[in-house]
């Protein structure tokens, strides 16, 4: 929290003013008492009406000045509050948005996601309410035993051990519940993740006829979610009734108390009255003040976790010593290998190759083989263990990575669409691209046709997630997006996945015409997609088993014939 | 908003009847509520009295006072004790009733046919089923209650009050509309505000999860400043709205506080001049009793106005929930539906018409027969519709047209039970419980042996992996547990399947997310699991299907090719076109 302080700075003005009015309303309040006490003592005393009628008015000069003097201390409190999580929001996603892959992997994106939403409201609350009732209260409680002892000092001691007593009860009750209200919330946890796994396999449910088990397995959850909210419920629910009796536990002792001062003359009746009325004001003030302290512990807890991704290093060094290759290649690796953090196994090991200018890569091996580690490490997604991986003959450490990937173009795995239209989707591949560019790269791409056929054409709407279009259309956007670059190099990591054997024929004809003649890197898991590139890599367990061309491949490389094999079920044959 | 308010009816009326069961609990806990505010409001009467028994020097009732005393400590006593049983039954009730309910949705959802579950995202009812619930719960019992002790608390200190001294009531009843109506004021200015503010939380949420979900991609187009100009757009608008919203709705406290107060000075100069120009008439202890339920008297008022927003809140859940529990569940198994012990294997589509939506016809009198053993491929672009007959078959959905006939008998006719045991279904989303190896392989034949369970596993090739498992086949597997790679969790799929031996096999996509090789090397397996069984294959790789006794060629969801491999390479139709564009080279 220490370190997020800082973002309240330009707010100071509005931190001392907030608890300041704060402190001058409590005050009002706290004379409201004396003030009864003058009225019963002085007034009916003597029978004053018109001193009577002269405090009643000072009541609501006093409710007037106090009604002001918090409409103050709300404003610059809201103020305070909402200007210190805005600027903190701002730079936590800028800050979210300097994350490299390593880093992102590392943190996971859910946990980002809280952080800047629920996390960062947490805060918020928490500031709100301590420039207004941190202050408060506690200038409530010691100011009305400060002004019990004024009023009278034989009648005060009670409020000495009342306060502590309530205190002592208050906060046992709030700490000793909290860590069973997190186990109420991860029962809660466990019950959600019963039904969603539920409604994730209801297929499989039906097949295997397991309703009657999974209700068996959801009673179980509920059951015990229940049984701890029953716990936790019976203890908060002690908080009320036992405040209760310690302060109507107070009031006794003082009214009998008080009966033997009055009778003896050393207390007046106003001072018994304005007594019971501080220790109501007392008890109202504690339990306010508890559920303040409560809010801050969960907001502190909140700012740590904030601090925690701050911390995180943004970005990659750039080295600078590094010595230029004499190459006009577009890729070259070194003896590059890869280990992911968290990971005890190396995902790439001994991978050396050169891709000269304008040629076409396939990549190819089973699941985990490494393809799209190979592939992300060329604009620098993640950095080689060991080794050394060039971009146009200059090591990729030595670019700032804007540079880099300036001239690389790449379409994820993943197709994903950013919330607007087509053509906002688009541009993201390059701003300033023309009319002309766009459709070119949607034509390549073989998407020009569905888009088209919708009625604002390029201006399509695309929802969250570009769910309004199917798998396969989401991908050929992609790769227009990719496209628009114009990068030198273009990387497809297995983007035609969802494509059916003739559009991706169609597609890979459209990008070897591609004008400006990239280097493309064409990672699949079909021999069908690959088979025509210059050359092609073949992965298995992180090593590079087999470079060469299809055909070359075919005579040499074990592991190529064998998937070669496993797609065209006869081998050879059929060719 | 007629119709609105009408269905609210309707839905107040469904939660009474649900809270029916919870009567006697009901009736006592609103029985508790009234002794404890009773009794809340009996103390500060007693402590007035307690003062009026000691007005001066040597003209203190000691024994009084005492007696007084002994009244506040058993009220006191009686009313936390009513207060603690209050809460706690009100626990009872609440909790019990999430529970209910949260059982009711969960075995609806078992009920509810698959067209419900495939519309609606999972998301969705599992907010209803969670966050609804919750709220609904809360707002409605909780709010109950503040509500009763509530409008206790006002009656009880105005009938107090009236009858102590009307003159000093009718202060406080002349002043209190005056906080009614700056509470009720500046809950209408908020509640646009506060509609702003979560209007454009929402859209900043969803800016949030869209970059940071996507960051990967973002970094790849170096988006980072783009992505953060348009982030501080809104991040600025929600700083904006946010304090509105904030200001305004801190200032009903010291509003009505200061309306408070103005009650509190108006009682204390009528009481205060009463008491001199009428000292018989009421006393300073009295005094001190007026001024005290001044105090606490519009803290009900404030209350309340905020209850009422959170009933309307708890009703608005409560009728996203009763939809939930209102949707149209699955016809039920026809009383004298038949058990289907064994399959022999015939599976018939006669004259099957088909349609999702009613709109777009999908699948049109399609006949089709297969024979015991038989093994058929449905082949076609991406999203032609293949699983459609997989759902006709294992009677996820029915047919709008015609008839699907297993062994001779219409699907209709059979318990679903006996239907889907007769077929054992691989699919290409791979779902494994949160459980062990051991409790997933095993899901479809609870009394496997150990030997048939590592029997399946072998034929699948998946025991080498288990084995190499932390704990291999006790390896808790799913969240919290190990993550296994979506091969290796297809692998435990099959394996799932190979051990249940049901009569007719099922395969969609089965092996898409297993590599060429592996699945070549589990294709024996399949091959043996297949033979003498009926079944049913789809893929979009046409190696897999190519020796398929029947291959079903979709296209838009029609099927417009049906035949084996060779018929429908001479025919030169839609399958040629599709095979060659695999292979494009012959």
């Amino acid at each position: 929290m220490k370190k997020l302080l800082k973002y309240l700075k330009p707010y100071r003005k509005e931190t001392v003013i907030s608890p300041l009015f704060k402190f001058l309303e409590a005050i009002f309040d706290l004379l409201v008492p004396i003030v009864v006490k003058l009225i019963i003592d002085q007034g009916i005393g003597t029978g004053d009406s018109g001193y009577v009628g002269w405090m009643c008015a000072l009541l609501c000069a006093f409710a007037i000045v106090g009604l002001s003097c918090s409409l103050v201390a709300q404003y610059f409190a809201a103020r305070a509050a909402v200007g210190f999580s805005t600027d903190l929001r701002r730079d936590l996603f800028a800050h979210i948005g300097t994350l490299s892959y390593a880093e992102t992997d590392r943190a996971g994106v859910s946990t980002l996601i809280t952080r800047m939403t629920g996390d960062i409201h947490q805060i918020q609350s928490a500031i709100n309410l301590t420039l207004r009732l941190l202050l408060r209260s506690p200038i409530i409680v010691f100011g009305a035993m400060i002004m019990a002892f004024t009023v009278n000092i034989r009648g005060a001691w009670i409020f000495a051990i009342v306060i502590p007593l309530l205190a002592v009860v208050v906060f046992s009750i709030m700490l000793g519940s909290k860590p069973l209200y997190k186990r109420v919330q991860r029962n809660l946890d466990h019950v959600t993740s019963v039904t969603r796994e539920n409604l994730g396999g209801v297929r499989v449910i039906r097949a295997f006829r397991l309703e009657k088990e999974e209700n068996d397995r959801f009673q179980e959850a509920n059951n015990e979610h229940n049984r701890m909210q029953n716990l936790v419920g019976s203890i908060s629910a002690l908080m009320n009734p036992i405040t209760l009796l310690i302060v109507n536990g107070g009031i006794i002792v003082l009214l009998l108390l008080g009966g033997e001062l009055v009778n003896t003359g050393d207390m007046t009746q106003g001072d018994v009255v304005a007594l019971t009325n501080y220790m109501a004001q007392i008890l109202v003030e504690l339990v306010k003040f508890a559920n303040t302290i409560f809010t801050v512990n969960k907001a502190l807890a909140s700012a740590d976790r904030v601090q925690s991704v701050f911390e995180i290093p943004s970005g990659m060094q750039t080295v600078a010593e590094t010595v230029p290759l004499d190459t006009e290649d577009a890729v070259v690796f070194r003896d590059v290998a890869l280990t992911y953090h968290a990971s005890s196994e190396t995902s790439l090991s001994d991978i050396s190759f050169r891709i000269p200018k304008g040629a076409t890569v396939g990549i190819i091996g089973s699941t985990g083989s490494g393809k799209t580690s190979l592939v992300n490490l060329i604009p620098r997604f993640y950095d080689a263990t060991e080794g050394t991986v060039y971009v146009n003959g200059r090591d990729v450490r030595s670019y700032c990575t804007e540079e880099l990937r300036k001239q690389i173009a790449v379409v994820p795995q993943k197709a994903v669409l950013f919330t607007g239209t087509v053509r906002s989707n688009l541009l993201w591949g390059d701003e300033n691209a023309d009319e002309e560019t766009l459709l070119s790269a949607l034509k390549t791409a073989q998407a020009l046709d569905f888009v088209m056929e919708k009625e604002k054409g390029l201006d399509t709407e695309v929802l969250q997630g570009g769910k309004n279009f199917s798998g396969g259309q989401r991908q050929r956007l992609t790769i227009a997006r990719a496209l628009v670059k114009k990068a030198p190099l273009l990387i497809l990591d297995d983007s035609s996945s969802a494509l059916d054997f003739a559009t991706d024929a169609a597609l890979r004809a459209s990008l070897s015409a591609l004008p400006y003649d990239p280097t493309v890197f064409i990672i699949s898991q079909r021999t069908s997609s690959i088979r025509h590139a210059d050359i092609i890599l073949v992965l298995e367990d992180g090593r590079l088993v087999g470079t060469g061309t299809h055909e070359t491949l075919l005579k040499d490389c074990e592991v190529y014939r064998e998937i070669h094999d496993s797609q065209y079920k006869k081998g050879g044959d059929n060719a | 908003m007629n119709q609105s308010s009408s269905l609210k009816k309707g839905t107040l009326r469904r939660v009474l009847l649900d809270l029916g069961k919870y009567r006697v609990a009901l009736v006592f806990s609103l029985i508790l509520a009234f002794v404890s505010v009773t009794l809340t409001l009996a103390v500060p009467l007693l402590t007035g009295a307690a003062i009026d028994r000691m007005v001066g020097k040597e003209l203190v009732d000691m024994n009084g006072v005492i007696a007084v005393c002994i009244a506040i400590a058993l009220c006191s006593a009686v009313c936390a004790l009513s207060q603690w049983l209050m809460n706690v039954l009100g626990n009872r009730i609440t909790y019990g009733m999430v529970k209910r309910l949260r059982r009711r949705a969960f075995q609806k959802l078992q009920r509810l046919p698959l067209s419900y579950l495939d519309k609606h995202p999972a998301g969705e009812t599992l907010s209803r089923m969670i966050t609804d619930v919750d709220q609904f719960t809360e707002g409605l019992l909780l709010g109950f209650a503040q509500f009763f002790t509530g409008i206790l608390t006002i009656l009880g200190t105005l009938i107090i009050m009236l009858a102590v001294k009307w003159q000093i009531a009718l202060v406080v009843i002349l002043i209190t509309p005056l906080s009614l109506f700056v509470a009720a004021f500046i809950a209408k200015k908020t509640h646009s505000m506060f509609r702003l503010q979560s209007e454009t939380r929402a859209e900043q949420t969803a800016l949030i999860n869209e970059y940071i979900e996507h960051h990967k991609v973002a970094l790849a187009f170096s988006r980072e400043e783009e992505s953060a100009a348009q982030f501080n757009e809104v991040n600025d608008r929600l700083g904006k709205h946010a304090l509105r919203a904030i200001f305004f709705s801190s200032i009903t406290n010291p509003s009505t506080r200061f309306v408070n107060n103005l009650v509190y000075a108006g009682v204390a100069l009528v009481g205060a001049v009463l008491c001199i120009t009428s000292p018989l008439s009421i006393s300073v202890g009295m005094l001190s009793v007026f001024l005290n339920y001044a105090n606490q008297y519009t803290k009900p008022f404030n209350e309340i106005s905020g209850v009422i927003a959170e009933l309307q809140n708890a009703l608005a859940c409560s009728e996203r929930l009763y939809e939930l529990l209102d949707e149209e569940e699955l016809v039920p198994d026809a009383t004298d539906a038949r058990v289907l012990d064994t399959a022999n294997g015939t599976v018939a589509f006669d004259s099957v018409s088909f349609s999702y939506t009613p709109d777009r016809e999908l699948i049109r009198d399609l006949d089709l027969s297969v024979t015991p053993g038989q093994r058929v491929a449905i082949v076609g672009p991406t999203g032609c519709g293949k699983t459609t007959l997989i759902n006709l078959l294992m009677r996820f959905y029915d047919v709008r047209d015609g008839a699907v006939l297993v062994s001779g008998t219409d699907v209709r006719e059979i318990t679903r039970e006996s239907l889907r045991a007769s077929f054992g279904m691989v699919l290409q989303d791979t779902w494994l419980r949160a459980a062990t190896v051991r409790e997933n392989i095993c899901m479809g034949r609870a009394d496997a042996t150990e030997e048939e369970m590592l029997a399946a596993s072998r034929a699948v090739h998946a025991h080498s992996f288990i084995k190499r498992l932390p704990k291999g086949y006790d390896t808790l597997i799913g969240e919290g547990g190990v993550a296994l790679s979506e091969g290796q969790r297809q692998l435990l799929c099959i394996a799932r399947v190979m051990l249940a031996k049901p009569s007719m096999l099922i395969l969609d996509e089965a092996t898409s997310s297993i590599d060429t090789r592996m699945e070549q090397k589990i294709q024996s397996a399949f091959s043996k699991m297949m033979e003498g069984r009926t079944s049913f294959i789809v893929a979009h790789r046409l190696s897999t299907i190519e020796s398929a006794d029947v291959i079903l060629v979709m296209r838009d969801g029609k099927i417009v090719e049906k035949g084996d491999h060779a018929s429908l390479l001479a025919a030169r139709g839609f399958y040629y076109t599709l095979y060659h564009s695999q292979y494009e080279e012959s």
